[in-house]
């Protein structure tokens, strides 16, 4: 860790900046945007930073990914809005890069730095994904969450008893557990309104969580399992004969705690019940070794899914990391009307950005963005940098962007010591991007805006007894912000 | 989802992490026990970082991560109180009065291996403290166990087993911390007392590997 103590003394050297400060603009305001900005401004004393977003409302997937229920991993709003509150950092909010203003343009007037995460999905490509009721957690996540993109996504809670999520990482448990927990427990929670409407109307009694592979691949964690599985009034089912382990899953187990951990929870939870169904009790079942063959459509409801149908699988391959589910050609069904299908999210590729649409990233070197040209040497876009999900897929935890962030930060520390990225070109920086978007009509959320959202928020919150209510719409947010 | 596990690179200074006293107690134990398999394993558990830490007296020292499970006796009835994030150090000057408060020394050894020796009134934890002295410990949930940022190394086996054991929600933490080794605890749960004086906190390296393949370093 020697080359940090020597940036740091390169990156001092720099403190005293001339009068045309080095500008970097941070796309994306969730916690990669943060964390990246918050280091960058720690690091040099003299670079403005201006962090942007597309939604009028910062924090990202801390305001909309978070589950309700989990308010104390949202606490790091606090540490985020420290960093905005910084005299040489400014949010605007309701900037859409792509289309708002371009790349390009973006460049013109600051070194830009790319945070702006995943917001698609992959897709599983299989027949009947069309249908009526499959949707992508993420979208379900956004609507019980106030993103005003999914605000009426509308999911129909009441024409069926079973849900079935594809997948069992956190996201998969998360709505799972929205759908099956007592709506009075929910109630008390920021989830917004015309969710939980619709929630203590559902008919959902049923979720199945399922998974390609088995009980020691599942991708969720310990403490989420641990409390999906004591939600109150819901049994849950484990078949024992997936819980059998093979010589290869007692290696991956001994291997990764956390592996291991959830193993035992799982196996737990399938020795000590299920007991025999109470009325009105819920049901979560966990079903590994199956993966998704087709979505079955309904002969009553054109065009809507009425079940999956899945193919069993096995674990083939002696490499731990590359063990993967193969098809055995027996097949079986499970008849639902709400799939959600959770397998991972995937990032959005916008104009002159190079993007390998493979692996749904920006092709990088230590958040260095490289370009398109195929050569022998890498060749680096001057002053372009990417952090967090863009940067390296869309795994991992908040956390995990403190990391990625101290990453990218040293390769902007270093460009700045080589004097690639120097404070005496001309970018107009925020004065001229404040320009551009007046020019164009577009409205911008700052800070002390977004302030005035939040403060609404919590005054509403305030008369139903929850933290907040969320300002669901566009038109409201901007509303608010105006005032 | 799960981080890939990394050793922390040797810190600059040389840092003496195994107690004398703690060494020959080691020593004392396996003496008297037999030395058959079965019998090591019904050792107490901080025999299993003491061989750990023997190996390092012997080459420069390092910290292994961990990689299997370390059995963990949950108590119930001696489980943490969840400390209050956020005494103010101005509270705790008012509590003061006639009555000094006692206070216990702390030593906090960042990634390059550079030492801040501070002293920590009992009934703070470390982050609290550590953020009294702006030393740059993360705190992202601000001490309520819904993270991991605040990791934090115990250099000695001795302190660490008089830490009280972590609950089943600190240990679901720890799961996800990077870096993690076998005496790994959350610095808000660790709370100043007596008996931890002279406590020394390694704060885990940064070793990241973001390579943009998706290579995971085997945990090692």
């Amino acid at each position: 860790m020697a080359i940090f103590g020597k940036l740091r003394w390169i990156s001092r050297s720099f403190t005293s900046l001339p009068a045309n400060p080095l500008r970097i603009c941070v796309v994306g305001s969730g916690p990669a945007g943060f964390y990246t900005a918050e280091k960058i401004l720690k690091a040099h004393k003299g670079v403005e930073v201006d962090i942007v977003d597309r939604l009028p409302t910062p924090f990202g997937l801390v305001r909309s990914g978070v589950a309700p229920d989990h308010p104390e991993t949202k606490i790091v709003i606090n540490q985020f809005s420290r960093v905005s509150q910084n005299d040489r950092c400014s949010f605007i909010g309701n900037v859409s890069v792509g289309s708002s203003v371009s790349l390009p343009e973006l460049r013109q007037m600051y070194n830009a730095l790319l945070a702006y995460g995943a917001e698609s999905d992959r897709a599983l490509g299989i027949p009947g994904e069309e249908l009526g009721g499959v949707y992508a957690a993420r979208e379900f996540v956004w609507w019980y969450n106030g993103h005003p993109d999914c605000r009426n996504l509308a999911p129909d809670l009441t024409s069926t008893d079973t849900a079935v999520i594809l997948g069992q990482g956190n996201v998969a448990l998360d709505a799972a557990r929205i759908l099956l927990r007592p709506t009075v427990e929910l109630a008390r929670t920021d989830i917004t309104s015309h969710a939980l409407d619709a929630l203590e109307e559902s008919s959902i009694r049923k979720v199945y969580l399922v998974g390609r592979r088995g009980p020691v691949q599942a991708a969720c964690t310990a403490k989420e399992l641990r409390e999906v599985l004591g939600i109150k009034d819901v049994s849950i089912h484990v078949k024992q004969a997936d819980l059998v382990t093979t010589p290869a899953d007692e290696v991956e187990m001994k291997n990764n705690r956390i592996r291991r951990r959830v193993y035992e929870l799982i196996s737990k939870a399938a020795s000590s019940g299920p007991s025999p169904p109470l009325p009105g009790q819920r049901e979560l079942h966990f079903v590994f070794f199956r993966k998704p063959d087709r979505f079955l459509e309904s002969d009553d409801r054109s065009g809507h899914v009425a079940g999956v149908h899945l193919e069993e699988t096995t674990l083939e391959g002696d490499d731990l990391g590359k063990r993967i589910a193969v098809g055995t050609g027996i097949f079986d069904d499970i008849s639902c009307g709400l799939v959600l299908k959770s397998i991972g999210y995937k990032s959005v590729a916008i104009d002159s950005l190079p993007f390998d649409h493979y692996k749904g990233i920006v092709p990088n070197v230590g958040g260095r963005v490289l370009s398109d040209s195929t050569g022998d040497l890498p060749q680096y876009e001057t002053g372009l940098y990417v952090c967090g999900w863009l940067k390296r897929g869309p795994t991992g935890i908040i956390a995990t962007n403190l990391y990625c962030a101290e990453e990218t930060v040293a390769s902007i520390s270093e460009d700045i010591g080589k004097g690639v990225l120097t404070s005496n070109s001309s970018k107009p920086g925020r004065e001229g991007l404040l320009q551009l978007l007046d020019s164009r009509n577009i409205r911008v959320v700052q800070f002390d805006d977004w302030e005035k959202i939040d403060a609404e928020e919590k005054e509403l919150g305030n008369l139903k007894n929850k933290p907040r209510e969320k300002l669901a719409t566009w038109e409201e947010l901007l509303q608010v912000a105006s005032e | 989802m799960a981080p890939p596990q990394y050793a922390a690179p040797p810190p600059k200074r040389k840092t003496e992490y195994l107690e004398k006293d703690a060494l020959q107690l080691y020593v004392a134990v396996a003496c008297t026990c037999d030395f058959g398999v079965g019998r090591i394993m019904f050792i107490s558990k901080f025999s299993r970082p003491g061989a750990h830490a023997i190996k390092s007296m012997v080459k420069a020292p390092y910290f292994t991560p961990r990689t299997s499970y370390l059995p963990v006796v949950h108590n119930h009835y001696l489980r943490t109180l969840r400390h209050e994030p956020f005494c103010t150090g101005a509270e705790k000057n008012a509590d003061e009065g006639s009555e000094e408060k006692e206070k216990i020394s702390v030593t906090f050894v960042d990634k390059d291996g550079e030492e801040k020796h501070i002293k920590v009134p009992v009934g703070t934890s470390m982050l609290e403290a550590a953020h009294e002295n702006d030393i740059e410990l993360e705190g992202a949930c601000e001490g309520s166990l819904a993270c991991s940022t605040c990791h934090v190394i115990v250099m000695d086996v001795n302190h660490y087993n008089r830490l009280e054991d972590p609950t089943d929600e600190e240990n679901d933490m720890l799961d996800l911390a990077f870096g993690l080794t076998e005496t790994s605890r959350l610095g808000c749960q660790i709370i100043a007392k007596p008996e931890i004086d002279g406590i020394r906190l390694a704060l885990p390296a940064a070793t990241r590997n973001f390579a943009v393949d998706g290579y995971k370093p085997k945990p090692h």
